[in-house]
Order: structure tokens, then sequence, then C-alpha cells
């Protein structure tokens, strides 16, 4: 039985009509989360009594930047299920990552640097946190280039799970090497972002964040991949039946 | 806590809005991109179908 | 199929590659060319101030060591991939991974350790003390191994591609940074003279983890590319 729900699970069919139902169930609590983050992050939390209201922009900073790591995670772990086992869907989710890690990745760099700003006094400081936030935005460019370059789509589905998975190993040691690097060259400033403890009220909106980014990431990564499906199977019955009913 | 107050953010406003502007920029089109590209996916199905009916007709 | 045939196999393939590079000398000189000559580039760039030529030197020589692996890596398996005979040792009895190992082998000897031997004498022009070129010279020996095993993963994903250099230097430099960052702080320590033996050793663990993943991984990615 639990083989069977996993053969049905990977028919393209299957997987796209059960993607369309879990989206919205996906999309709705996404949203309510984000409101409610917003809510206790922009209006309830009070301002830190160093950084005044500044200090705000790390409901966004903090889980796009925890988000960047996981889903990267998740394509190679994806990756590898599709090269081992030969699952198409599995390609596919590691393929969907891509763009939506890259956006998390853009995102943490984005807002860290306007944070940097008022705390700082400069854009950009090669502060350990950014540096390798920075490589990982690399890397994802790196995998969607691989991809948009190879013409076979199979092709270039496990070539980025390999890609994937020389990165994934690669993460760590880059992490590390970047902070050693970092301890080194200290520069004029402290970093500010890594605080030892944090006031409940401000660890209330940044863990809803940072679930409702985790619900964001399921529910457009089903709808890229999603497409992918379409894409794939544009050949057969179904996919013709659909596109006639649009 | 006024609204005026709200929107100022303790003079860090520039910084705090557009850190959240863009943020929400990037994730709305991260979702209008693959509801544009399915439908783009689904016309070009259906006018390949309709170009081959055509043909056999 | 016994591990003494295997072991004639990786000596063989490795002879034909030194073999072949003989034949095409000119085509070996050209990455230690670029190396000498992007470092050269620097002192005329920022001032042939002593002091700061030296506190750059580290960083420099190991960017251009970078650049000049990442140029020449990328025909590690061009022409095997164009006479086909890359698709004859897919087919070879003998695991692809061990092939592989013996390319990128030869590959380095023809093209890394020109490098290596070239690099005291940039050492000399940066005004690097001799302490440092010393270590510059050991970091290079550990280091540039390491960029050819990265580096051939890159280019065994990339091999039937028309735009391929320009994705491999995405794909692969980023993944050179630890190797930067430990070899250029490596040297820079040395300068001050002060110890270097946990650069060192961070590099070698870098080596032998690239040693023993790169082969397996650009094994797989030749055959997906060859598929």
């Amino acid at each position: 039985m639990f083989n069977n729900f996993f053969h049905r699970m990977a028919s393209p069919k299957h997987f796209y009509r059960l993607a369309g139902i879990l989206i919205p169930w996906l999309a709705v609590p996404c949203l309510l989360l984000t409101l409610a983050g917003l809510y206790y992050g922009l209006v309830k939390a009070p301002p830190d009594y160093q950084q005044g209201d500044s200090y705000r922009i790390m409901f966004i900073h903090v889980p796009a930047a925890w988000m960047s790591m996981f889903i990267y995670v998740v394509m190679a772990g994806a990756g590898a299920i599709g090269l081992i086992w030969r699952i198409k869907l599995a390609e596919m989710v590691a393929i969907s990552s891509a763009p939506i890690g890259a956006s998390f990745t853009f995102l943490a760099l984005v807002t860290g640097s306007i944070w940097g700003k008022p705390m700082w006094g400069t854009w950009w400081v090669w502060d350990a946190r950014l540096t390798s936030e920075l490589i990982l935005l690399f890397l994802y460019l790196g995998v969607i280039a691989l991809n948009n370059a190879i013409d076979d789509k199979r092709m270039a589905a496990r070539a980025v799970a390999i890609l994937a998975l020389v990165g994934v190993i690669n993460i760590p040691i880059i992490h590390y090497s970047v902070e050693w690097w970092n301890t080194l060259h200290q520069g004029p400033t402290v970093t500010k972002f890594d605080k030892p403890s944090i006031h409940l009220s401000m660890l209330i909106p940044l863990l809803l964040m940072a679930v409702a980014f985790k619900l964001y990431y399921a529910f457009v990564v089903l709808m890229r991949a999603r497409c992918e499906v379409l894409d794939r199977e544009r050949n057969s019955g179904w996919v013709k039946e659909l596109a006639e009913k649009t | 806590m006024n609204l005026e107050e709200f929107f100022n953010m303790g003079g860090y406003a520039v910084y705090v809005w557009s850190s959240y502007g863009i943020a929400l920029l990037v994730l709305l089109v991260n979702i209008i991109a693959p509801l544009r590209q399915r439908k783009k996916l689904l016309h070009g199905i259906a006018a390949t179908a309709r170009r081959r009916a055509r043909r056999n007709a | 199929m016994n591990s003494d045939s295997l072991t004639r196999a990786f000596v063989i393939l490795i002879r034909r590659d030194l073999m072949l590079a003989v034949r095409h000398r000119a085509e070996m000189a050209n990455p230690i060319l670029f190396f000498v000559l992007v470092t050269s580039l620097f002192p005329l760039g920022i001032g042939a101030n002593p002091a700061l030529l030296q506190a750059v030197a580290p960083g420099v020589i190991w960017v251009a060591a970078l650049l000049a692996a990442l140029l020449s890596i990328e025909n590690v398996f061009r022409s095997d991939f164009e006479d086909g005979s890359l698709e004859q040792y897919l087919l070879s009895s003998h695991p692809l991974s061990v092939l592989v190992l013996a390319k990128i082998t030869a590959h380095w000897l023809v093209t890394g350790l020109p490098l290596l031997l070239i690099s005291p004498l940039l050492g000399i022009l940066m005004g690097l003390p001799v302490d440092a070129i010393k270590i510059l010279f050991i970091t290079l020996l550990l280091g540039t191994p390491v960029l050819s095993l990265i580096g051939a993963v890159g280019v065994a994903l990339t091999v039937g591609l028309r735009k391929g250099g320009m994705i491999l230097s995405l794909l692969v430099l980023p993944l050179y940074v630890p190797v930067l960052i430990f070899a250029s702080s490596a040297v820079d320590t040395a300068a001050t003279g002060l110890p270097v033996t946990a650069h060192l050793s961070l590099i070698a663990a870098l080596l032998l983890l690239a040693l023993s993943l790169s082969p397996f991984a650009t094994a797989a990615a030749l055959r997906v590319s060859l598929s």
C-alpha cells in the first residue's frame, strides 16, 4: 500500500492535481502568518534600545537567510533522490527550487545591506554572513545558468542535481572558511546581526515570519513544479485536455 | 502608538520600508512568474493541438 | 579485471596525456604565461610601493593562480570529447572514476606543476620575504590539485555545451573560495613570521576531501553529459 501510494504520488498527473489542491491550503496560512508576523514585528515589538526601529529589518533578513540555506539543502536532497531513484518529481522540485532559493538569497543580501547602512554607515561590509550569502547567490546562479544552458530537460535536471550535491558539500566549508577569514581580518565594526539573547517580543515575529517563509516556499515550489510537469508532459493526453479547457 | 509614528519608524523609515517593499516585490514576482508561465504553457499546448487537428482534417 | 590491469590503465592514460602535452608544448605555456602576466599587471595597476605590494602579494598571486587554473582546466576533457575517446572511457570495463583521476593527474602535471615552479619568481617580483615564498610554494603544491579536482567536475558538467566556458567560471569559482582563503592567509601569516601549520593542514584536508569525492562526481557528471 505504501509503495502504491508513492507510485501514484509520483505519477505526473496525480501530482499535478494534488499540488493544485494543496497550493491554497499552504498559501492561505502563509498569508495569515505573514500578516501576524508583520503585526507583531512592526507594531507590537518595542524598539531596540541600541538600534531603534531599524532592527525590524531583521524580521525579513534573518528568515530569508535561513531559507536561502534551507532551500539549497532541499534542492540537493531532491536532486539526489532524482539521481538515485530516477524519480522525475524530485528532479522537478530540485529545478523549481533554484529560482526561489536565489530570490531569498538576494533578499537576504539586499536587506542585510540596507540594514547595514544605518548600523555601519556603509551599504556594504565584508561581514561573514553577508559574504557567505554572496557566494551562495553565485552558487544558485550557477545552478540556474547550467539548467538554462542544457536544452534537454532530463539531462539538465541530472546535471543540476550533481552540481547541487557538490555545492551542498562545499557550503559548510565555504561558510566556515569565510567566518574564519572574517575573524582574521576583523574590520572596524563588530557584527550586529548575531545577538546572544533575543527578547520574546522579538522572537515571536521572527519565528512567525520564518514559518510563513517556509510555507511560501512550499506553495511556490509546487506552482513551479506544476509548470515543469506541464512542460514535460505536453504530449500526453491529460495535458492536452487540460489545455483545451482553458 | 499613532500612525505617523508608525510610518516614521523612529527615523529609520527609508531603510525599514524599503526593505519590506523589496521583500514584497520579490515574493510577489515569484508568485506571478509561475502563474504566467502556466497560462503561457497551456495556451501554447492548446495552439499546437489545434494546428495539428487542422492539418489532419 | 584485477587491480593490476587497473593500475596499468591508470599509468598508460597518464603517459598518453603527457606525451600529447609534450607534442603541443606551446599550449602548455599559455597558463603559465597568463599567471605571470596577470601577477605582473598588479604593480602597474596599484603602484610599485614595496610595502603595498607585499601586503597584497599573497592574494594577488593566488587569485592569478585560480584564474590560470580555471583557464587551463577547461581543456582537461576537450580533445577527448572531440575525438570520441571520452565515450570509450565510459564504455571501458575499468571504473570511470579511476580513469578520470588519471586524466586530472596528467592535467595537473602539465599545467599545475609549471605554475608551482614559476611561483617563487613571482614571489620575488612582488617582494615577498623568503619564508613567505616557501609557504607560497607549499600552498600551491597542496592547493592547485584541489583546483584541478574541483574544476574537473565543472568541466564534466559543461563539456558538451556551446557556451561552456562562461558557465564554467560561474560554477567553479565560488567553490574555489575556501582554497583561496586558507592559502592566501597562510602566505600572509608566513610573511609576518607566524607559524602556519594550521593553515596547511586545512588545505591538506581540502585536498584529501577533493581527492576522495571529485573523481566520483566527475565520473557521474560525464555520464550525464554524454548520455
